[in-house]
C-alpha cells in the first residue's frame, strides 16, 4: 500500500502518492494540464509553482515537475508571468553599460532585499547577476545565469519590477556574439565550404554503391 | 535514496572503478550489432507494428499508437467549418514553436514575408529546449563534412536521403555561426576554439556544446530573436487540419484555440509543419525524455492532406534514460556523460559495452544485458543498468561535472544523489522519431506548397540518428523551410480554400472498413487517473 499525503491544490484537499512530483500529483488528482506544462523535465520553466507548507511562515517556490509532494502542502501555480521583455536589434547594438540603461533602467532600482536569489527555482545568485549586469559586466552576468530557465517567479518577487531573466537574456546574448572569443577554425571551415573545397568529395560519396560505404565506415578510423 | 539491494550492487561498481575507467572496451563488429538489433531493439517486435490501410502509405507497417492516430476521425466536421472567415492570412504559416520552427520563422523573415507561428503550447516548448548534449559539425581541421557524412549515413543504416544528408554535413559549420553570431553561447577555450566532444558513433570529436543546455541556450535565443522581429506568436493554439486550396496546394489550417476551444481559420501562401516527434504516444510502453505536447500531431495533419511519410516505423530508444528515482523515470541523462568518460555497468561491477557505440546499439545492449544476461539492478519502475558517472572526474578531474553538466547534477541532486560521488541508474527511453514526413532538399514535401522542418521529417537520418544531428537538423532545415516557403509564397495565389480532403480521407476510412472512435491529431496526452 503506498503511502498517502494530503495536499491542497489552489485551496482544494486532495489525497495523492507521497512519491508523486507537484505535476503528477495534480495529474492523478484529476487536472488535465494545458498552461503550467511542458518539457517535465526541468528545463523550460512552464510549471512555476508557489507552495507553503501549512503552519510554516516561510513562501517556497519551485517547478511543479521538479517537487515532491510534501503532507499538508498548499500549491498555487503561476503558469504565466507578465515579465516585460524589450526587443532590440542585436546586430546595432553593442555590449556596454549603456544599453541595459536604455533597455532595462528598473535594474538600479534594485533595493538588494535578495527575493529573488531566494526565490530562484534553479538555485542561481539572481542578484549577484544583476549586479553584474548594472555594472555591464555581462560576461560574469551570462555565466551566472546560464542556467536559468526562465520561469520568472523571480520577478514575481521583485519590489523593484525587475525582469531578471530577460535582463539576463540579453546580457547572454551580447556575450555569446561580442564578447566571446571568436572561433577561428569555424571561420575558415565556412569560408572552405563556399569556396566549393569538399563537394566533389561528399558527391562522390554520394554516389558509391552501398558495399563500398559499408566498407569505408566499418573501416572508419576513430579519433581517439 | 539508493535501495539496499542498489548499494550491494554499488560496492561492485565502486571496487571496480578504477580498473574499469582505464580499460578501453571493444567496439561491436557490424554483424554482431546486426544480430543485436534484430533480437532486442523495439523497432524489431513485429506484433508491436499495425499495417496502414488507407492514405499515401498504404501497405506499410508504422507502431500501433501511430496507426490508431493515422487512422482516426477529425477533431472537425468540414461542414460546420466557415472558411471564409478568415481569422488570420499570411505568406508563411509555421505550425510548432520549437527550434526548427522559429529557424524557420527568423528566416522567413529575412526573406521578407510576412510568417507567424501558431503553437498549441508556448515557443519553446519542445524537444528542442530539452536537448543537452550538444550539435554536431565538422568545423576542426582533422574533420570534415565527408566524414560527418560518412558517420551520420553508417550510423543511420545507409538508408538517409543522400541529398538531405548532404545539406546537414555541409551546411552544419554555417549552422553554428549562424547561432553564434545571434549570440547563442558555445563551449569554447580562451583563443576561441569551440571545446568538441565524441557523440556515440563519431569519428571526430565534433559535438559543439553549451554545458549540458545546449538546446536550451539554442531555443531560448531563437525565441528572444522571433520575439525581437514581431514575427506574431500565437500561442496555446494548435492546427488541427490542414486547409488545401482548389488545386491540392496547401493554403492554411484550422486553429483551436487550446483553453477556450474556439476554432480559427489561417489562411497562408506557404505551410511549414515543425511540430517535432512522438515521445508521448509512449510506443511499446516506454517512458519518454520529450515534452509534454510530442504527439506527432503534424504527421497526422500532412497524412490526412496527402503528404508521404518515410521510415515512420523507426523510432529511437535514448539508452539512458533515469531509471531512478522514479519521479524522474524516462528522463533524459545526457548522452555527454558518456562522452566524457562515464561506461555502462551491470549489477556485477563489469563494464558490458563500449559506451560509445550509436544509440540504437547502445539501447539494444543495456536491453540484452536486463533481460536475457539477468545482469541488470532491480528498480521500482523495472530495471536498469549503471552508468558511472564519478568516472568523469576521475577521468577529467575534479569540478569536471559541475563545469560541463550542471544540468545533470542538479536532476539527481533534488533527489540527494551526487552523480560525482555516486553513479545511477539507467534504461532506455524513447527519445525521438527517426522517421516522419518525406520531403525533397528544398523542404517541400509531396504535397505543393506544404514544407515540413525538424523532426516532422523523415529520412535526414535514415534509420537512427547520432547525438547532436538533430539539433544540427532543426537549425539548418528549419532555415531551409523558411527560406523556400519565403520564396515560393511570392508566386503563390491561393484559390478557393477547401477541406474536401478530409472528407476524402474519411471516405476511404469506410471503405477499408475501418472504424475508429479516437480523434486525432492528440493534441496532449491526458495522464489523468480516471479519465
Amino acid at each position: 500500500m503506498e503511502k498517502m499525503v494530503h495536499i491542497f491544490l489552489m485551496g482544494k484537499q486532495y489525497e495523492v502518492p507521497s512519491n508523486l512530483t507537484i505535476m503528477k500529483a495534480m495529474e492523478y488528482a484529476g487536472y488535465q494540464l494545458i498552461r503550467g506544462c511542458g518539457c517535465r523535465n526541468g528545463f523550460c520553466g512552464a510549471c512555476a509553482t508557489i507552495y507553503r507548507i501549512k503552519g510554516d511562515r516561510e513562501l517556497k517556490v519551485c517547478l511543479a515537475c521538479q517537487t515532491k509532494v510534501e503532507d499538508n502542502m498548499y500549491v498555487a501555480t503561476l503558469p504565466f508571468f507578465p515579465l516585460i521583455k524589450q526587443v532590440y536589434d542585436i546586430e546595432k547594438i553593442s555590449p556596454t553599460q549603456q544599453i541595459m540603461m536604455q533597455l532595462y533602467p528598473e535594474i538600479y532600482a534594485c533595493i538588494g532585499c535578495n527575493a529573488c536569489t531566494k526565490s530562484c527555482t534553479q538555485g542561481l545568485n539572481v542578484m549577484q547577476y544583476i549586479a553584474y549586469a548594472q555594472r555591464g559586466d555581462f560576461e560574469k552576468c551570462a555565466e551566472e545565469s546560464f542556467d536559468c530557465v526562465m520561469c520568472g517567479v523571480c520577478s514575481s518577487r521583485c519590489p523593484a519590477g525587475i525582469s531578471h531573466p530577460q535582463v539576463a537574456m540579453l546580457a547572454r546574448r551580447l556575450n555569446g556574439k561580442y564578447l566571446a572569443p571568436k572561433s577561428e577554425h569555424l571561420e575558415n571551415r565556412v569560408r572552405e565550404i563556399q569556396n566549393g573545397d569538399f563537394k566533389e568529395l561528399l558527391e562522390g560519396l554520394m554516389q558509391k554503391p552501398l558495399e563500398e560505404m559499408q566498407e569505408l565506415y566499418n573501416h572508419r578510423e576513430i579519433e581517439k | 535514496m539508493y535501495t539496499k539491494e542498489m548499494l550491494e550492487s554499488m560496492k561492485k561498481v565502486e571496487a571496480n572503478r578504477a580498473a574499469n575507467a582505464v580499460m578501453e572496451p571493444r567496439r561491436m563488429t557490424a554483424e554482431e550489432k546486426d544480430t543485436l538489433l534484430k533480437t532486442y531493439h523495439p523497432d524489431y517486435r513485429q506484433e508491436e507494428f499495425d499495417v496502414l490501410a488507407v492514405g499515401p502509405n498504404k501497405g506499410e507497417k508504422v507502431p500501433k499508437e501511430l496507426a490508431a492516430l493515422l487512422q482516426a476521425n477529425s477533431r472537425i466536421d468540414p461542414a460546420k467549418i466557415d472558411l471564409s472567415h478568415v481569422d488570420y492570412d499570411v505568406d508563411v504559416l509555421i505550425i510548432g514553436g520549437g527550434g526548427a520552427g522559429a529557424s524557420a520563422a527568423i528566416e522567413a523573415d529575412n526573406a521578407g514575408a510576412k510568417a507567424m507561428i501558431v503553437t498549441k503550447l508556448r515557443i519553446g516548448d519542445a524537444n528542442t529546449m530539452m536537448a543537452e548534449g550538444g550539435i554536431q559539425a565538422a568545423d576542426k581541421p582533422n574533420d570534415s563534412p565527408a566524414i560527418h557524412y560518412l558517420d551520420a549515413f553508417g550510423g543511420g543504416h545507409f538508408a538517409a536521403k543522400p541529398e538531405l544528408l548532404y545539406k546537414l554535413v555541409s551546411e552544419a559549420p554555417e549552422a553554428i555561426q549562424w547561432l553564434n553570431n545571434l549570440g547563442v553561447e558555445f563551449d569554447k577555450a580562451p583563443d576561441g576554439t569551440m571545446i568538441t566532444t565524441h557523440g556515440g558513433g563519431t569519428s571526430r570529436k565534433r559535438m559543439h556544446a553549451a554545458k549540458d543546455y545546449s538546446g536550451a541556450e539554442i531555443m531560448r535565443t531563437l525565441r528572444d530573436e522571433v520575439l525581437n522581429r514581431g514575427i506574431p506568436v500565437v500561442d496555446f493554439t494548435a492546427a488541427i487540419e490542414l486547409i488545401l486550396d482548389k488545386n491540392g496546394n496547401a493554403a492554411g489550417a484550422v486553429l483551436l484555440n487550446m483553453e477556450t476551444q474556439e476554432i480559427l481559420i489561417a489562411r497562408a501562401k506557404t505551410v511549414i509543419i515543425a511540430t517535432g516527434g512522438a515521445g508521448r504516444l509512449h510506443y511499446q510502453g516506454f517512458p519518454t525524455s520529450n515534452h509534454y505536447g510530442a504527439t506527432a500531431d503534424g504527421l497526422i495533419l500532412a497524412y490526412r492532406a496527402g503528404a508521404k511519410l518515410l521510415y515512420p516505423d523507426t523510432l529511437q530508444y535514448h539508452p539512458t534514460g533515469a531509471a531512478y528515482p522514479e519521479q524522474i523515470f524516462g528522463a533524459l541523462v545526457t548522452e555527454k556523460v558518456r562522452s566524457l568518460g562515464a561506461k555502462l555497468i551491470n549489477v556485477d561491477g563489469e563494464v558490458f559495452m563500449h559506451p560509445l557505440e550509436t544509440r540504437d546499439v547502445s539501447a539494444a545492449s543495456i536491453i540484452r544485458e536486463c533481460s536475457d544476461r539477468g545482469k541488470g539492478v532491480t528498480t521500482p519502475e523495472g530495471v536498469g543498468v549503471w552508468l558511472d558517472t564519478p568516472m568523469i572526474e576521475l577521468k577529467g578531474g575534479e569540478g569536471t561535472i559541475e563545469k560541463r553538466i550542471p544540468a545533470m547534477l542538479r536532476m539527481f541532486g533534488k533527489y540527494d544523489i551526487d552523480i560525482r560521488k555516486e553513479p545511477i541508474l539507467v534504461y532506455p527511453t524513447l527519445h525521438y522519431q527517426n522517421g516522419g514526413i518525406d520531403i525533397a532538399s528544398n523542404g517541400q514535401s509531396n504535397v505543393e506548397n506544404l514544407f515540413v522542418a525538424g523532426e516532422a521529417v523523415g529520412g535526414i537520418h535514415g534509420r537512427n540518428r547520432l547525438m547532436g544531428n538533430s539539433l544540427l537538423d532543426i537549425i539548418v532545415f528549419g532555415r531551409n523551410a523558411g527560406r523556400n516557403a519565403a520564396e515560393k509564397s511570392k508566386d503563390v495565389q491561393v484559390s478557393e480554400l477547401t477541406l474536401a480532403h478530409v472528407d476524402a480521407f474519411k471516405k476511404e476510412m469506410e471503405e477499408a472498413g475501418i472504424h475508429s472512435d479516437i480523434v486525432s491529431p492528440k493534441l496532449l496526452p491526458d495522464y489523468r487517473r480516471h479519465k
